[in-house]
């Protein structure tokens, strides 16, 4: 299927089917701005990939960990009583948060953790805002028996000392960074050091659809299995293509694994909501496609929070998974052609999602994910009764359940002030996971 | 117009050919601008200048600077904290130019990016500077600036790593002007007890490819070290000892000291040139 996104022509124009686009461009963003150094170990990850998609050996493998190991397909539940107030559009929820881990995160580090094994890698190193991509790298690294180093901002460490000690049952190691703004940016920039130095025995397994390429185009194909499934389940449950897909975004990969399936279906929007944080015109958020500018940021060109003088602005959100100055270069290009639309949740609508969907439907929602679902009330008011949204529920909020209960007034001596409404965040107590 | 063919003051390739004339490997010191304060900084480089170094490589502090290690890495932070901008680096240039040595800027590339890349190439070239070099740059996404450096006589020094093809080695030396960086280990800036074997292999096989000069950085703190490197490279890049040095005394004044006894005691190793 050939089409010309709507409205645009000139360079901006894209022909055939966008589900074919590879890296390491989309359009004008991507690429591999990468010290030299990196340049063979890419070029071998690319090389390994391309021979390991297309190896029925490798797939196989991967199948069968999704089936046995981390409970495969998801389901897809429908949420009637959350949708009341979503317009009374059908709002059905793609459930990542029922994965081993507690979220998609396990789809792709399973993926890269065979790569590594199959270039003779047997130490992996990751990067982890405050958990979630840190606890799958390190249940991967356990399963396959290789040696794992996970980089974590010092301020994360100490806010989510469970998670470090998750990650420590698991046999991995945990470096606090004590770099710079000390949270999941930090992170990042030291396990690029440490990989150019160990880059011939290290796998850099990258938790989000953004880095140098090959990884946005890798982590995205290890995740689309999110939309292919979640297609078919709404095609039999509901017998069309839902009218918008809503997912939260920060580096993006949980949208875009959804997003994939439906890139070529031109009734189907595809909403990326942004963390907004305290708002987009306050300065302090996470919104890079909304509030940022194109430039250069860990190996890739795409949206990113910058000064004038191209340094990095620190990004604010109540979730940390969503708390990174920058975003996929796929979901920059998908924005720039107008095949998806991203707009911003604050803190504070998150939240308000987050009990909402607690109380009309017993699922605790990470606060990544109640960022898509209070994009979906949004949406749902929009399209009405007849109206039908899919949500990438990218993971549970059992993490979460301390910011919660900070924000919403739960703590010992303050029971039962849960209908006082949103209140202000402890500082930095909002670290949790990358989405 | 190619850089050499440059009027005026002396440029990369003059400096490096000068130092080959004189049986010698060249001097390369780095100092980022900004660090404590833009006056001081460049009272620094121009300590390194009096000290010996042959040629000035100033670099742009940076927010991510995922190729350096502690050392720059804090002296990056103080620089931003104090508010430097990246237009201090032109007044920089200027001042390594005027206490006569070639100035080149060492920048990650989002800086340029945001700058403009052919307006920074006007601006650097109008400023006496010689050129670039790029950590986070290689050729493959640099056809911007290789247009920028060309249009504006401006040097593009691209690096080479032991993790480097041959394949790449060649794509990457035919891009360069001025010399070829090799970094002479796997890993980030900041000082080394010892500069591995793989940096002289590693110029052996730049050599191989391409007529520039190879000048060898990262790891690099000691005479010592310098005088092995300088047995096998045309030049030695030494940064991370320079900002150190800076920070060393009890004020600017002992820095400064610091810092040109520095270059004064490498200046000595890379005229000594042990033979490997």
């Amino acid at each position: 299927m050939t089409r010309v996104v709507e409205g645009r022509t000139g360079p901006l124009a894209h022909t055939g089917p966008l589900a074919a686009v590879d890296g390491p461009y989309f359009g004008r963003f991507g690429g591999r701005f990468v010290p030299e150094a990196l340049v063979a170990a890419l070029e071998e990850l690319e090389r390994t990939y391309a021979q390991a998609r297309i190896d029925p050996q490798f797939t196989g493998e991967l199948e069968r960990l999704h089936r046995e190991y981390s409970g495969r397909p998801s389901i897809l539940t429908e949420v009637p009583r959350f949708a009341e107030h979503a317009g009374g559009a059908r709002v059905l929820l793609k459930r990542e948060d029922l994965n081993h881990t507690g979220s998609h995160k396990i789809n792709n580090v399973l993926g890269q953790a065979l790569l590594a094994v199959r270039m003779g890698k047997r130490r992996v190193i990751a990067e982890t805002g405050a958990g979630q991509h840190g606890v799958a790298t390190a249940t991967a690294a356990a399963l396959m028996g290789l040696e794992c180093l996970v980089f974590m901002g010092e301020e994360d460490t100490r806010r989510q000392a469970l998670n470090v000690a998750r990650m420590r049952l698991l046999g991995a190691d945990v470096v606090s960074v004590t770099a710079g703004s000390r949270t999941l940016k930090d992170a990042m920039n030291e396990a690029m050091r440490d990989w150019v130095t160990n880059v011939e025995t290290t796998h850099y397994l990258i938790g989000t659809v953004a880095g140098p390429h090959p990884f946005p185009t890798i982590v995205r194909d290890f995740q689309r299995v999110i939309g292919q499934e979640a297609r078919a389940q709404i095609l039999e449950r509901v017998g069309r293509l839902p009218d918008a897909i809503c997912a939260c975004v920060g580096g993006g990969s949980n949208a875009l694994g959804i997003f994939h399936a439906f890139l070529d279906d031109p009734g189907v929007d595809l909403i990326g909501f942004e963390a907004g944080g305290d708002g987009v015109d306050t300065g302090r958020h996470a919104a890079s496609i909304n509030g940022g500018l194109p430039g250069v940021l860990h190996g890739n060109r795409t949206f990113i929070l910058q000064d004038s003088d191209g340094q990095t602005i620190e990004s604010h959100s109540v979730s940390a998974g969503l708390d990174y100055p920058g975003v996929g270069p796929q979901h920059s290009w998908l924005h720039e052609i107008g095949r998806a639309r991203y707009e911003a949740v604050d803190d504070a609508q998150a939240m308000d999602a987050f009990r909402l969907l607690c109380r009309t439907e017993g699922i605790i929602p990470a606060i990544e994910s109640s960022h898509a679902l209070a994009g979906a009330l949004r949406v749902g008011r929009e399209l009405g009764p007849d109206g039908v949204i899919l949500v990438n529920l990218s993971g549970r909020g059992d993490k979460d359940v301390d910011t919660a209960a900070r924000w919403f007034g739960l703590m010992p001596g303050e029971e039962n002030s849960a209908d006082r409404g949103p209140r202000e965040p402890v500082a930095g107590s909002d670290h949790q996971e990358e989405a | 117009m190619n850089p050499s063919d440059r009027p005026g003051p002396e440029g990369v390739e003059d400096v490096l050919r000068r130092a080959a004339e004189e049986g010698r490997a060249a001097l390369i010191g780095y100092l980022p601008v900004g660090f404590p304060d833009v006056p001081a900084s460049i009272e620094a480089m121009k300590a390194l200048v009096a000290g010996g170094v042959d040629l000035v490589e100033i670099g742009i502090p940076y927010s991510d600077p995922l190729m350096d290690g502690p050392v720059i890495q804090h002296a990056a932070e103080v620089a931003l904290r104090g508010g430097t901008r990246t237009a201090d680096v032109l007044t920089a240039v200027r001042a390594v130019r005027e206490a006569g040595a070639p100035a080149l800027v060492m920048t990650y590339w989002n800086i340029v990016d945001r700058y403009g890349v052919d307006r920074f190439a006007q601006d650097l070239a109008a400023a006496g500077g010689a050129g670039l070099i790029t950590p986070d740059l290689i050729p493959d996404e640099g056809a911007d600036w290789i247009e920028a450096a060309q249009r504006h006589g401006l040097d593009r020094v691209f690096l080479v790593a032991p993790s480097s093809t041959d394949e790449r080695l060649r794509s990457t030396t035919a891009a360069c002007t001025g010399f070829v960086y090799a970094a002479s280990t796997m890993g980030v800036t900041g000082a080394r007890a010892s500069v591995g074997p793989r940096a002289h292999e590693l110029v052996e096989r730049t050599r191989k490819v391409c007529d520039l000069p190879v000048c060898v950085g990262l790891g690099v703190s000691t005479g010592e070290q310098a005088a092995q490197v300088a047995g096998y490279a045309d030049g030695v890049i030494v940064g991370s000892a320079f900002v150190k040095a800076l920070s060393s005394g009890p004020d600017l004044a002992a820095g400064l000291l610091a810092v040109r006894a520095l270059a004064e005691e490498l200046a000595l190793g890379v005229r000594r040139g042990v033979e490997q």
